[in-house]
């Protein structure tokens, strides 16, 4: 089995978060009653024209900046013909021969390993409409158009990755990236973020790809996994058993676990690919691609690094907060506001704290759809409640409760901590009244601790604390505990 | 150009891609109109044409854009109503089947 | 009442807005007439006659409220049948979409109501604006009202006779390779085709989406230059609309055209003209210069290649193009085993035998391996035939050719022989292809009292230069001639 290398290009199609389609006024909003979002231009109605969305040339360029493409200041539409009942034309506008963006890449790592991904063009293109199979009486289909004309942009992978896990970790990345930047929300149940894989074997050594088979419908990490193992299993199978591969479209199909064929590449269509009339060629100027370039945000992997120089973060802790823009976001807000609050942290020492916080108590109630997450608490209140404990106001331990109550009743940190009288006692004098107390009622301990046994100094803070109904403040009962012990005879 | 040959499992070839059906008398006089319109092509062919860009569009210009605005889509029903079938909201078609495009 | 039939639009315009006739009046009148006559001439698929009532009775309501009127206000107006038009149908003359109504108005005709034109039908045309005589309407032809044996023309061939026969006072045609002009010619009236860009094609049903220009119809130039004026200008909803502001056409009427350089193309008439369309372009000649142009001799080398790069360039778009109507979403559907044979048996039923003719040449043109030396090398040639023209213009201010190397032929003379059809647009392809605009304006009669048409063409965007000397030329032909069944 070693003798085989896989190789696996991947095309993604990503949809843009743009408000309206790719050629026409129509909204793209998802979920809406069949055939409600549509018009005579995404509808192909005879005398309807096309007019490019420039919010969609936005999106598809800055993209295609983050990855490193370069974007054509001429691009041109081309028109895809084929007859297919999804197709309100019976041609598909998308880019062929003049793409808007080309040759980027993408750097993965696996296991340690790095791999770079050449990303060979990003071009615009319109989505299909949705066949709904079985849906109407007798043998009809129906088709709903309301995601006719949708902008998506196609992604289209070098055959470079040479694993199932570096697929994986190659779309995480991009899709994170696609989401940072704001251009996809990222959603694969939606099919915001659609996948095929063209998967290879060759054996190690060869020079020459395989034949390939492409795989279509693989709408969740877990199933790109799933679909290239079996595939390139069933590929050595087939070759080591001294058959041939036949080039060929096959789709997960996840009940059966199988990838099972689509239609043969032999009856391909012939598109018959020429410029769309109705467009004339996409203008870009080199202002425009420099004033998109210079606005590109901060990319997931810049952060990280960020994270690990600046804010002490470990690698997992930089790999959770980058993982979705808002949460990055709100992360980086709590850490400011922290550190405007507590100004005698360091930057590390906030980073890590509001980090810790973030990730074990308020990111489990957080709940994403696409590219909003509805958080449980302001960062304000993250970066208040922090200051808190900072101050010794409460304890790391109250520090929870409150959360639960301001995630309840939505009033600031400090007011629930106001409410409920949970403030520390940090005056000094009223601890040390009750330590001196504490002492003289245990003077066989106290012996004991001169002894040597300081062992007993979590006896004493007990017995304060115990004394002051949990109120005191445990650092300053420590240090005023050790000030008394050491000043008597 | 490569001097084409229009035979009839051209036409019918054609005819395929274009989704259209032809009765065997439409392909037969199709196969030999395509033959005289093709012939009187020829002339092209000696046309030394290298180094000329072609003209897509008559009138040079780029397109404009539209801004990203949502505009009112279309009513349903009045839609529907020019569709030889429809049901439940959708236009009916004969039964597609997956991956046929 | 003035007969409202031989007046001109801007004439009828004066009359309703001075209050002298009403626009319900010239309605009826129009309407009248239709009923009467166009049982042989057939120029009209569908009479809106409540509509067109109605848009009158708004005119007139406008008119006495003393709301400012538009300038096509109360003017009885055709719409060719491959313009949207809300609540009307609309079919392109094809089995395809019988019964088809379009849920919404197509950008020119919105401006025609906007400038208070009423709307009195949609008219005949060849299937889908394929054709040069409307024999292949799917509904009948339409007849040249000075010769209902012969042949109006096409593909505009409804819109050039109804506009001659005064069963409205000016049309919207379309024209993509003569379509407007070639017609006009046939039946003696004037057609501009403008510059590509110059009017918007939404909701124009497209054959050839780079060659698809609508334009007007009309007895005389002014008219023509007033509906241009109507319809020309820029429309987001069309990426190739041009942007320019639309210049003030009718005032190039009565214009001096002393000086103008007129081009005359070498060897023009030499390629199968008959005899009466040469000795007319002589006239012509003599004539303009009588009127004080100069002319100059031009050439247009690569124009012989005209009809082979139309013929590839524009069957390809409509094989795209026409890819849609497939019996899933509107017009006609025609049941088969499966989906696939479904698609087949609608577009083999619906469509028509020029439409399928050019639907295959289109497609085999597009299809693999084909792809470089058809529809590219077409765009290439088309390349160097708009440079011929670019060279032309350093040398002319407009071009003259005849419109058609005819006049108008008998129904069945043509029909069987597609090249020799396809060679009466040999004038008017090349401006075509170029995107620059022409006219089609009279020039005389032949010996059979046919009609017989001069063909202007300009620099893009230069419409105003064949207002001014379409104007001038018509003013001092004194073009008054009307079919012999006119009045
Ligand atoms: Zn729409």
């Amino acid at each position: 089995m070693a003798e085989y290398e896989t190789v696996i290009g991947l095309e993604v199609h990503a949809q843009l978060t743009t408000k309206s389609k790719l050629f026409c006024g129509c909204s793209i909003e998802f979920g809406a009653p069949p055939n409600t979002h549509v018009c005579p231009v995404c509808l192909g109605l005879p005398g309807s024209l096309p007019v490019v969305n420039a919010g969609a040339v936005e999106r598809a360029m800055r993209a295609a900046l983050a990855l490193g493409c370069t974007v054509r200041e001429h691009s041109v539409f081309a028109r895809k013909n084929y007859f297919y009942p999804d197709l309100a034309k019976n041609y598909q506008i998308s880019q062929y021969e003049l793409p808007l963006n080309e040759n980027g890449r993408l750097v993965v790592e696996v296991e340690g390993t790095t791999r770079e991904v050449i990303i060979q063009r990003i071009h615009l293109e319109e989505d299909a409409a949705k066949n709904i199979h079985g849906a109407g009486s007798g043998e009809s289909t129906l088709v709903d158009y309301n995601r006719a004309g949708t902008a998506l942009m196609e992604i289209v992978s070098g055959p470079d990755l040479r694993s199932s896990s570096e697929a994986e970790e190659y779309l995480k990345r991009l899709r994170e990236i696609l989401m940072c930047l704001g251009v996809n929300d990222g959603n694969l149940e939606e099919g915001s973020f659609r996948c095929d894989a063209n998967v290879s074997i060759r054996p190690v050594g060869q020079k020459k790809l395989g034949t390939r088979c492409e795989l279509k419908n693989i709408n969740s990490f877990r199933f790109v996994r799933k679909a290239i193992d079996y595939e390139v299993a069933r590929q050595i199978t087939v070759v080591s058993g001294g058959g041939t591969i036949r080039q060929e479209t096959r789709t997960w199909n996840e009940t059966q676990g199988k990838t099972l064929p689509m239609r043969s590449k032999e009856e391909a269509m012939d598109y018959r690919y020429f410029p769309d009339p109705d467009l004339p060629a996409l203008a870009v100027t080199p202002e425009a691609i420099e004033a998109a370039r210079a606005a590109l945000p901060e990319l997931p992997e810049a952060k990280r690094a960020r994270y690990l120089a600046e804010l002490g973060l470990t690698a997992a802790d930089a790999s959770v907060l980058t993982g979705h823009p808002e949460i990055a976001r709100y992360f980086e807000a709590s850490v400011a506001a922290l550190l405007a609050r507590a100004n005698k942290l360091t930057r590390d020492a906030a980073g890590k704290r509001v980090a810790n916080f973030v990730q074990s108590e308020v990111l489990r109630y957080a709940k994403a759809d696409g590219l909003r997450v509805e958080l449980p608490v302001t960062s304000d209140h993250v970066a208040e409640l922090l200051a808190l404990v900072e101050s010794g106001e409460i304890s790391g331990k109250q520090a929870k409760s409150v959360l639960a109550d301001v995630m309840a009743s939505g009033k600031s940190p400090a007011k629930v901590v106001a409410e409920q009288g949970l403030s520390q006692v940090s005056d000094t004098a009223a601890i040390e009244a009750a330590a001196r107390e504490v002492l003289a009622a245990n003077a066989p301990n106290v012996a004991l601790y001169k002894a040597g046994k300081t062992n007993v100094m979590g006896f004493f803070v007990g017995q304060v604390m115990k004394a002051m109904k949990g109120a005191g403040n445990p650092r300053l009962v420590n240090e005023v505990l050790q000030k008394l012990l050491s000043e008597a005879p | 150009m490569a001097a084409p040959t229009i035979t009839i499992d051209v036409v019918r070839h054609v005819a395929k891609l274009a989704a259209l059906s032809l009765s065997p008398t439409e392909e037969e006089t199709m196969c030999r109109e395509l033959r005289a319109i093709l012939a009187s092509m020829a002339a092209l062919e000696a046309l030394d044409v290298s180094g000329v860009p072609p003209t897509f569009h008559a009138v040079a210009m780029h397109g404009g854009l539209r801004p990203d605005e949502v505009r009112d889509s279309f009513p349903r029903a009045e839609l529907l109503a020019a569709a030889p079938a429809h049901e439940a909201g959708g236009f009916a078609v004969p039964k597609v089947m997956d991956g046929e495009g | 009442m003035r007969d409202a039939a031989g007046m001109a639009v801007t004439e009828l315009a004066a009359a309703i807005a001075s209050g002298e006739l009403s626009a319900v009046e010239v309605t009826r009148a129009t309407l009248a007439r239709i009923a009467a006559r166009d049982g042989v001439t057939h120029a009209y698929l569908h009479v809106d006659s409540e509509g067109a009532l109605q848009a009158a009775a708004q005119v007139d309501r406008a008119r006495a409220q003393g709301e400012k009127l538009g300038v096509l206000a109360g003017v009885p107006i055709g719409i060719k049948d491959c313009m949207c038009t809300r609540g009307l149908p609309t079919t392109c003359a094809s089995k395809i979409l019988e019964g088809y109504v379009p849920p919404y108005d197509a950008h020119v005709v919105e401006r025609v109501r906007a400038a208070g034109g009423v709307i009195v039908g949609k008219l005949n045309m060849d299937e889908f604006a394929m054709g040069s005589s409307n024999e292949n309407s799917a509904y009948g032809t339409a007849r040249n009202p000075w010769d209902s044996a012969r042949t109006p023309g096409g593909s505009s061939g409804g819109a050039a006779a109804a506009t001659a026969e005064g069963l409205a006072g000016a049309t919207l045609g379309s024209d993509t390779g003569g379509s407007v002009r070639q017609p006009a010619s046939y039946c003696g009236v004037t057609a501009i085709k403008p510059t590509y860009g110059r009017v918007s094609r939404y909701g124009l049903i497209a054959f050839a989406s780079s060659l698809d220009q609508v334009g007007p119809i009309a007895r005389n130039v002014r008219d023509a230059a007033r509906m241009l004026g109507v319809i020309a200008g820029h429309d987001p909803r069309d990426a190739t609309s041009v942007t320019r502001p639309v210049d003030d056409y009718e005032a190039e009427c009565g214009k001096d055209v002393r000086g103008l350089r007129v081009g005359v193309v070498k060897g023009a008439t030499d390629r199968g003209c008959d005899p009466a369309v040469v000795e007319a372009f002589a006239r012509t000649q003599k004539q303009l210069t009588a009127l004080g142009c100069e002319l100059v001799e031009v050439e247009l080398p690569h124009q012989e290649h005209a009809l082979a790069v139309y013929y590839i360039i524009a069957p390809a778009e409509a094989s795209s193009n026409l890819a849609r109507f497939d019996g899933m979403r509107y017009g006609l559907r025609v049941n088969g085993d499966d989906l696939r044979d479904t698609y087949a048996r609608t577009r083999g039923a619906g469509f028509g035998p020029e439409v399928k003719r050019r639907i295959m040449l289109g497609t085999y043109a597009l299809s693999a391996g084909y792809y470089d030396a058809f529809y590219l090398k077409a765009q290439k040639v088309r390349t160097l035939i708009k440079r011929d023209f670019t060279q032309a213009f350093s040398r002319c201010d407009v071009l003259i050719t005849p419109t058609a190397p005819t006049a108008a032929f008998k129904f069945g003379e043509k029909s069987g022989d597609p090249m020799s059809m396809y060679m009466q647009d040999i004038f008017t392809l090349p401006p075509s292809l170029a995107g620059i605009p022409a006219v089609s304006v009279p020039c005389g009669l032949s010996p059979d009292g046919l009609p017989i048409g001069l063909q202007i063409c300009a620099p893009e965007l230069e419409e105003k230069r064949l207002v001014r000397i379409g104007h001038a030329f018509e003013t001092a032909i004194a073009w008054n001639h009307r079919p012999p069944r006119f009045s």
